[in-house]
């Protein structure tokens, strides 16, 4: 590979595998230009290697420098002595290997050794990244650029898809965009369906965006592929949303594992979620209406009494479920259900996004996010076995976007929620999760350790940091990457579906350029899409 | 050799290292740190004049004062011409390389200069050529001379600069090239960089 003198930063000075490699910047190289993230790659005599700068130091030869630095007037002394005497050291953490005869057929390999003494940095160039991320096509969807790049980077969906993913980032870094840009990536290549709980109806029609005008949705931009599910139609009638269907919840389809879930918001007590069971058990599938009932009818003692459930108790229970009662999405039996309806509209290829409108509580997101879920993953995993069973292809992934992700993959009920099992199980039924979240602390370590591909805009705790990265090698590395990302459009993305750790600044969204570029269907432009067509 | 060369002295000791050189006219002394040459055969060697002294001719006789009632010290020689006689300018040199074939090399030759070999200013267009490479600055820094070693170093950079097209330019590269010299002796390499001027 031929590399432009000007992008060479320096050489190769020492190193472990374990510890990553440290080269020394050259004289003309400023420590100024040198920023944590970039990805270099560095030619060994027989190999190169791809890698990511992950730290940054001033060191000098002699301490005495220390002592008595150039004065305010020595510029000369000042400039011999920069890149000579006191010069600039980088860190790198190498990951891929390119150079024997079977990574040049297979790409580049993950790293077993390390350059030579010597070996020159230099800035990855366009091409080395379209080497290790692919260029955009059929699979390859984009996007973004890497820091201080004009290249494009690319993430292969079809394999982001495979397992489930998360977006993590404090509040404000641009989680939102970057989902929407990858839903929009998952549609456009058409690696999955998707079913999206939007908390804040912001991906289904108008998204908002701070200090500037609202953003599209994905129904503005692929209006035949995309149906916009809600809970509030009054809400979405004010927003001039076109809406495919409303949603109502039955009391009939709340099962106690939904109010298990629920027993944080609800203020339950373990024996009020027990009680759900035995309810459940005693008055069958239209269980809450008769236990709503029970109290009204004043036969409370007697029923109490046989089902082994104290008076506190019961109280607690009802205080429950009549905040369920009382959402006004739910109504004790309703004709169409929406989970029928939710896998018809995905069975059909259409992507589903399910606004709450003004139902922003945690109480209706939850219960309905893990109620629906819980149905279709149970219909999806009938259709996979049923699929295997008779050698038919499987139905298409599906990818389940939630926001909030703690409140459902926390460690206190990650083992009983749906979501917790998706996660665990990963694609064996083909549904992967979209984590989104704010505190990566606040999920169950052992999902956070499942989850394939995670990208991650700025987090600055300590505990978010270290959960993101629970699982990964070269951990240190990343974290210092990840706390100096801008808190504005900068992101890391590392695991599953990507060769490396790479930051990247998301690409444009939301201006009218960007919406063409959305809109137009991936160039078929490599000889493997046109082998997969024939 | 160039015949337009200045002679201006001729050689009274010499070593590998260095020799002593003693100028045909009394006080014409090359400038500390100008670059000299002597020849020896296909040979030409390449010095740096460092330490210069004007003394009596006999080590145990010194000179004494005789300006009392002269008004200028021109006049004092003019009253005693016997003293140009009696007293020799001599300096030290440092050998920095050697030039063969007209080709130089930074490193010392292999044997030292003749005893009466002629000494020659360098010109400049001699000098720029000789300085094209910095190497001859390990020898000019590693000489041991009575003076301070800083201040023979920052003359001769100095002096050769100032035949060079961009003479700044030249001094940036030799004082780099010093600072991976005394890598590990900052003062020294301060005292010398702050000498030069660009």
């Amino acid at each position: 590979m031929n590399h432009k003198d000007n992008s060479k930063l320096g050489v190769v000075v020492s190193g472990s595998l374990s510890h990553g490699i440290l080269a020394r910047l050259d004289s003309n190289t400023s420590v100024e230009d040198i920023t944590v993230g970039h990805l270099v790659t560095i030619q060994g005599n027989t190999r190169r290697f791809f890698g990511m700068i992950n730290d940054i130091s001033l060191e000098t030869t002699d301490p005495g420098i220390l002592l008595t630095p150039p004065e305010a007037g020595e510029e000369f002394l000042a400039s011999v002595l920069r890149g000579t005497t006191t010069y600039g050291t980088m860190q790198i953490v190498p990951y891929l290997t390119l150079g024997s005869d079977e990574s040049l057929i297979e790409g580049p390999q993950p790293v077993k050794s390390i350059p030579s003494h010597f070996s020159p940095v230099y800035l990855a160039s366009e091409s080395d990244i379209e080497l290790v991320f692919g260029k955009e096509g059929s699979k390859n969807f984009f996007i973004g650029n890497p820091l201080d790049m004009e290249v494009k980077l690319c993430l292969d969906l079809s394999e982001f898809v495979t397992r489930s993913n998360g977006v993590f980032g404090k509040s404000g870094t641009g989680k939102t965009f970057l989902t929407r840009m990858l839903l929009i990536g998952i549609l456009q290549t058409d690696a999955a369906v998707n079913l999206v709980f939007d908390m804040h109806s912001e991906y289904g029609w108008m998204g908002t965006r701070e200090k500037a005008s609202p953003v599209k949705g994905l129904k503005q931009l692929f209006a035949s592929r995309v149906s916009v599910f809600t809970l509030d139609e009054k809400s979405s009638q004010e927003r001039k949303v076109s809406t495919d269907f409303v949603v109502h919840l039955g009391y009939d389809e709340i099962e106690p594992a939904d109010i298990e879930l629920l027993r944080q918001t609800l203020n339950l007590t373990d024996q009020a979620v027990a009680a759900t069971y035995q309810m459940r058990q005693r008055f069958g599938q239209k269980w809450i209406e008769k236990a709503l009932a029970l109290e009204s009818e004043g036969e409370t003692e007697d029923v109490l009494k046989s089902l082994n459930i104290h008076e506190a108790t019961f109280q607690n229970l009802i205080r429950g479920l009549n905040v369920i009662c009382r959402l006004p999405f739910t109504s004790p039996h309703v004709e169409t259900r929406a989970v029928d309806k939710v896998l018809e509209y995905l069975q059909s290829g259409k992507h589903v996004v399910l606004e709450f409108g003004r139902y922003r509580d945690i109480t209706a997101y939850i219960l309905v996010a893990n109620l629906l879920t819980r149905r279709i993953y149970s219909r999806y995993r009938e259709n996979t076995e049923k699929a295997m069973a008779e050698n038919r292809p499987r139905p298409k992934p599906l990818v389940i976007t939630i926001e909030e992700a703690h409140k459902f993959l926390n460690p206190a009920v990650a083992g009983q929620t749906i979501f917790g099992t998706i996660a665990r199980e990963m694609r064996k039924y083909n549904t992967t999760l979209l984590v989104i979240d704010q505190r990566p602390s606040g999920i169950d370590e052992e999902v956070m350790s499942q989850l394939g591909t995670k990208i991650t805009c700025l987090l600055d705790s300590e505990k978010d940091i270290d959960s993101v990265l629970a699982g990964m090698s070269g951990k240190s590395g990343l974290k210092s990457v990840i706390a100096k990302l801008s808190a504005k459009q900068q992101a890391l993305v590392f695991g599953h579906a990507v060769p490396m750790p790479v930051a990247f600044r998301p690409r444009d969204y939301g201006s009218a350029e960007s919406y063409e570029e959305f809109g137009k269907m991936p160039l078929i432009n490599d000889a493997k899409d046109l082998e997969d067509l024939w | 050799m160039d015949e337009t060369s200045l002679r201006i002295a001729e050689v009274t000791q010499a070593s590998t290292a260095g020799f002593f050189a003693q100028c045909y006219e009394l006080f014409d002394l090359p400038a500390l740190g100008s670059l000299i040459k002597c020849r020896d055969g296909k040979n030409e060697i390449v010095a740096v004049t460092c330490n210069a002294r004007t003394s009596s001719l006999e080590p145990g006789r010194r000179p004494i004062a005789r300006g009392k009632t002269e008004i200028t010290e021109e006049d004092v020689f003019r009253s005693n011409p016997q003293l140009r006689q009696l007293l020799k300018s001599e300096f030290e040199a440092v050998v920095l390389g050697h030039s063969f074939d007209n080709e130089y090399y930074h490193y010392l030759p292999p044997r030292p200069v003749k005893l009466h070999s002629f000494v020659y200013l360098c010109n400049p267009d001699e000098i720029a050529a000789f300085s094209q490479s910095l190497e001859f600055l390990s020898l000019l820094t590693s000489a041991r001379t009575e003076i301070p070693s800083e201040e023979l170093v920052a003359a001769c950079i100095r002096f050769i600069s100032a035949c060079h097209a961009e003479p700044a330019t030249f001094t940036a590269a030799a004082g780099k090239k010093l600072a991976q010299i005394f890598v590990d002796d900052y003062p020294k390499l301060r005292t010398i960089l702050l000498r030069l001027k660009l």
